[in-house]
């Protein structure tokens, strides 16, 4: 039998959950889009062609979209520490707080001061501001994951700190031990290339989609598509690759501070040596078994050690309530590292594809690319269930369980709300996904104009292929 | 000499007031420029009165994560008590301020479909609903709440009492002002005498507001009656009545001969009288009628390390911040494009 409290938790996990991984999509987007803006503003002002900037007002319309989804959400984040998890922020908010008070002074205000310049001021500041506008809004992005991901890195591997006895509260001792924790520089560059990576498969998706339409009706697809394809294959070429070493080396990390996360992920329930790898498997919680395991001999000693006898912890090893939900996060984990793999393969492909020549003629690749689309964001949300679920039953990693963590709110109010923040967020953001999709089903233009309220209406009506984005069922005429 | 935990917190609490202030002021000429929505029905006067704050809501709304963030870092005593005091408020005003925010883009975007009167209700709901809320948890602040060893203990609607929702609808009727006033200032024509009609409607509203505020909130506590009565405190009470009414007639009169600038600043003027108010009324208390601000502090090595960087920090916000607003500065006209 549940009782409320526990329900009550239940929610308060659920709904943090649920806001936390809708906020964290847009972030991404923007922190690889921003990116995208500079370096498409800055060829532009560097050879002076046209193409670039027509990319530049192609894709700053999805940007704006995208940035006022991030703030709006981000916005119930910084206060949903203290409404859902008001014990862990009382406790912990000595640390995590000024670390996002740092965070909302070097990179919130850096964002949104030049944001209005870059979206509206094209015809106010010169080209040279106008650009330094685009990097501050860029380099505000970066600066904001970082700090973002110090703090939840420390939640992870916690150091610099001293507990106080008498109230239990984290005092800090060592600002720099408390940033620069074991695992953040891991997670940092993780999460980095993550957002770079999704966008590619963004643009690269919109590209192919622009290709195929205008080969559809016999023609060739005008230079700002082929460019945006060829730099987001650029892209999956490079980052992908970098994007699987990079997730190794976290892994391993992981493993030295968090190796039931490990185990948990792994589905293994026995410490050994010369350990096999599941590739697929169903671990029970009750049994502490695997049932169904199709397991690779060595691979799993080889994998994470980077020897073929390495030992490789079980989750025998620690105790009951230690352990994470095993079989979440070996699903989420197999799911995002196949999706890498996934788009390294892409990016071969395109390379190959290039030195033939046939990048922006071979239809299948171009499918392909579209289908693709949505691949970085699912295993970026599926690294940070990996992540949060794998850090269970902690909110702290050790020392403040996540039941000890949580706010004295009543389980109605917490149904409540849940159910207008899902209302709500279906709503706003699916409205918002169409929104984006309408836009990017048009075709960039030569001489793309800026969005006025004026060309607002054509801009959408016309080009857009119905498949794509016609009419919501129940909304619109 | 005090030492550092006695002197940090006061330090902080002038630092976090200063920010509620600053959004209070921004935001609130935002949000009451989306309640204006539902006085102006001209499509082409709304793209303007959003195009007076479209390149500068964000950071507005900014000061508002950032006082969120200073609570939780610096006092996170009152933010993990206060949160889950005002937990269905907030929420509320979480949820209305996404609509709000995406509003700017989305109504732009749906523009000719059957979906644009969705973001039009949705901006100027959003932002009533938003007003609203920061008053209800504003007047739910000074009433006090329910704590027993630090933690909130109260019930989920104890916040709900004729006082938080008069002091939500003065809220409103000072943000509407707000906007108004700033409208006279950014724009031409018919939209800015429309303005100086409904600003001076506005203005009887929120001076009524003000008054009913004033009287009724000494009665709730008795502490409060007193640091407004005892000596040498009712040397810095006694004035402010008599600057809300010279400001009030300073404002009637700007409307009036078609002064641009001097609406807006006399309604700050009103904000800023009422905000030190509720300071010198609530003070030192973080969480009325328990907690004080050294209850609700973090140890003086997170304060302090807070404070180095923002005494580096803000001053630099403070200056791109007045850059951004000096690139968009003048009237705004239905000639003014989009981005
Ligand atoms: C496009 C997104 C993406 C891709 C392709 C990958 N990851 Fe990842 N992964 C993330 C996006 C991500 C993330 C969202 O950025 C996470 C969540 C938190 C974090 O630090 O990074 C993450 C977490 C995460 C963790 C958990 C670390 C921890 O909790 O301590 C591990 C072990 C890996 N990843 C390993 C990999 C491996 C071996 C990959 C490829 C073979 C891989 N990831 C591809
Ligand atoms: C943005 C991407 C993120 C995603 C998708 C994500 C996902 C999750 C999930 C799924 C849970 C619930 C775990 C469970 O109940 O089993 C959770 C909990 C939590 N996360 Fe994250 N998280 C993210 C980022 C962060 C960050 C950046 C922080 C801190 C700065 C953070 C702090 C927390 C806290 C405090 C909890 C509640 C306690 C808990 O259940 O562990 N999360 N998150
Ligand atoms: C749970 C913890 C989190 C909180 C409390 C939080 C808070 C916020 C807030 C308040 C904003 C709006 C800022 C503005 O007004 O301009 C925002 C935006 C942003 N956040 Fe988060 N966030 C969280 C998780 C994350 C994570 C995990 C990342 C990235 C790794 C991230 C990166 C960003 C970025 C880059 C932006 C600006 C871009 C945008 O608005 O789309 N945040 N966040």
């Amino acid at each position: 039998m549940q009782t409320a409290p526990d329900l009550a938790l239940l929610l308060a996990r659920f709904q943090f959950a649920f806001t936390v991984g809708v906020h964290i999509i847009f972030p991404a987007f923007s922190i690889g889009l921003a990116a995208y803006l500079a370096v498409l503003e800055g060829l532009w002002l560097k050879t002076g062609r046209q193409v670039f900037l027509d990319l530049y007002r192609y894709w700053i319309k999805a940007f704006s979209i995208v940035f006022s989804m991030g703030v709006v959400s981000g916005l119930v984040m910084s206060y949903e520490f203290g409404t859902n998890w008001s014990v862990f922020s009382k406790k912990a908010g000595p640390i995590t707080g000024v670390l996002l008070s740092y965070e909302v002074m070097t990179a919130f205000f850096l964002e949104a001061g030049f944001l209005g310049v870059m979206l509206f001021g094209m015809n106010k500041v010169g080209r040279g501001l106008h650009f330094a506008a685009t990097c501050c809004v860029s380099v505000g992005t970066l600066i904001s994951m970082t700090w973002i991901l110090a703090s939840n890195s420390w939640m992870q591997t916690p150091r610099g700190y001293t507990i106080d006895p008498a109230t239990g509260r984290f005092m800090p001792d060592d600002w720099l031990a408390i940033i620069f924790n074991p695992s953040f520089p891991f997670r940092l560059v993780h999460m980095g290339l993550a957002a770079f990576l999704s966008v590619a498969f963004v643009v690269g998706a919109t590209g192919a989609w622009h290709l195929l339409k205008a080969r559809r009706v016999g023609a060739t697809a005008r230079e700002p598509v082929r460019v945006m394809f060829s730099m987001a294959m650029w892209m999956a070429a490079i980052v992908a690759p970098l994007q699987i070493l990079a997730g190794d080396a976290h892994g391993l990390n992981t493993l030295k501070y968090q190796p039931v996360k490990i185990a948990a992920m792994e589905g293994d329930w026995e410490t050994e040596g010369r350990a096999s790898e599941l590739l697929f498997g169903i671990p029970n919680m009750k049994t502490e078994r695997t049932d169904y395991a199709v397991k690779v001999p060595l691979l799993g000693s080889l994998i994470l050690t980077h020897s073929l006898d390495g030992k490789v912890p079980g989750m025998k090893d620690f105790p009951r309530d230690q352990r994470p939900p095993s079989p979440v996060i070996f699903f989420s984990f197999r799911i995002m590292v196949a999706l890498a793999m996934l788009m390294a393969l892409v990016g071969f492909w395109s390379l190959w594809l290039r030195r033939k020549g046939a990048l922006f003629t071979s239809p299948f690749f171009h499918r392909v690319a579209v289908c693709m689309a949505p691949a970085g964001f699912i295993a970026l949300l599926c690294g940070w269930v990996t992540t949060e679920v794998g850090r269970q039953p902690w909110t702290v990693y050790g020392l403040l369980r996540t039941s000890e963590s949580v706010s004295p709110i009543v389980l109605s109010s917490m149904a409540v709300t849940m159910t207008a923040f899902v209302v709500v967020y279906v709503i706003v953001f699916g409205s918002g996904l169409v929104i984006l999709l309408r836009l990017l089903g048009r075709a960039p233009e030569e001489g793309e104009h800026n969005a006025s309220p004026a060309h607002a209406a054509d801009v959408l009506a016309t080009h857009t292929h119905p498949g794509i984005a016609g009419p919501i069922p129940g909304e619109g005429a | 000499m005090m030492d550092f935990a006695y002197w940090l917190p006061i330090v902080w609490a002038v630092i976090l007031v200063a920010a509620i202030t600053i959004y209070v002021i921004l935001d609130g000429f935002d949000l009451g420029i989306g309640m204006l929505f539902a006085l102006e029905r001209n499509q082409g006067r709304r793209d303007v009165m959003v195009n007076t704050i479209a390149p500068v809501w964000d950071g507005n709304e900014t000061w508002m994560v950032l006082g969120g963030a200073v609570l939780y870092g610096v006092f996170p005593g009152a933010y993990a008590t206060l949160l889950p005091a005002f937990y269905l408020p907030i929420v509320l005003m979480l949820l209305a301020l996404i609509f709000r925010g995406v509003s700017f883009e989305f109504r732009i975007m749906t523009r000719g479909t059957a979906r644009e009167a969705l973001w039009e209700v949705g901006f100027m709901a959003g932002s009533g609903i938003a007003a609203f809320s920061q008053g209800v948890i504003l007047g739910g602040v000074i009433q006090g709440i329910a704590v027993t060893n630090g933690e909130f203990t109260g019930g989920a609607l104890d916040w709900l009492t004729p006082f938080s929702v008069l002091c939500g609808l003065a809220v409103m009727c000072g943000y509407a002002l707000l906007g108004a006033t700033w409208l006279v200032w950014r724009t031409t024509g018919v939209l800015e005498a429309s303005c100086r009609k409904w600003a001076a409607w506005l203005a009887i509203g929120l001076f009524a507001g003000i008054v009913a505020v004033s009287l009724w909130t000494p009665l709730l506590h008795a502490p409060y009656l007193r640091r407004w009565t005892d000596w040498p405190n009712i040397l810095f009470v006694a004035p402010v009545p008599v600057l809300v009414v010279v400001l009030g007639a300073l404002l009637a009169m700007g409307l009036r001969r078609g002064h641009s600038r001097v609406p807006f600043l006399c309604a700050l003027g009103w904000f800023f009288l009422c905000l030190s108010g509720l300071g010198i009324t609530v003070w030192p208390y973080a969480v009325p009628p328990s907690l004080t601000l050294w209850d609700v502090s973090s140890p003086p090595s997170s304060q302090f390390f807070q404070l180095v960087g923002t005494a580096i920090l803000l001053p630099i916000i403070l200056t791109y911040t007045i850059y951004s607003y000096r690139v968009f500065r003048g009237k705004v006209t239905e000639a003014d494009g989009y981005h």
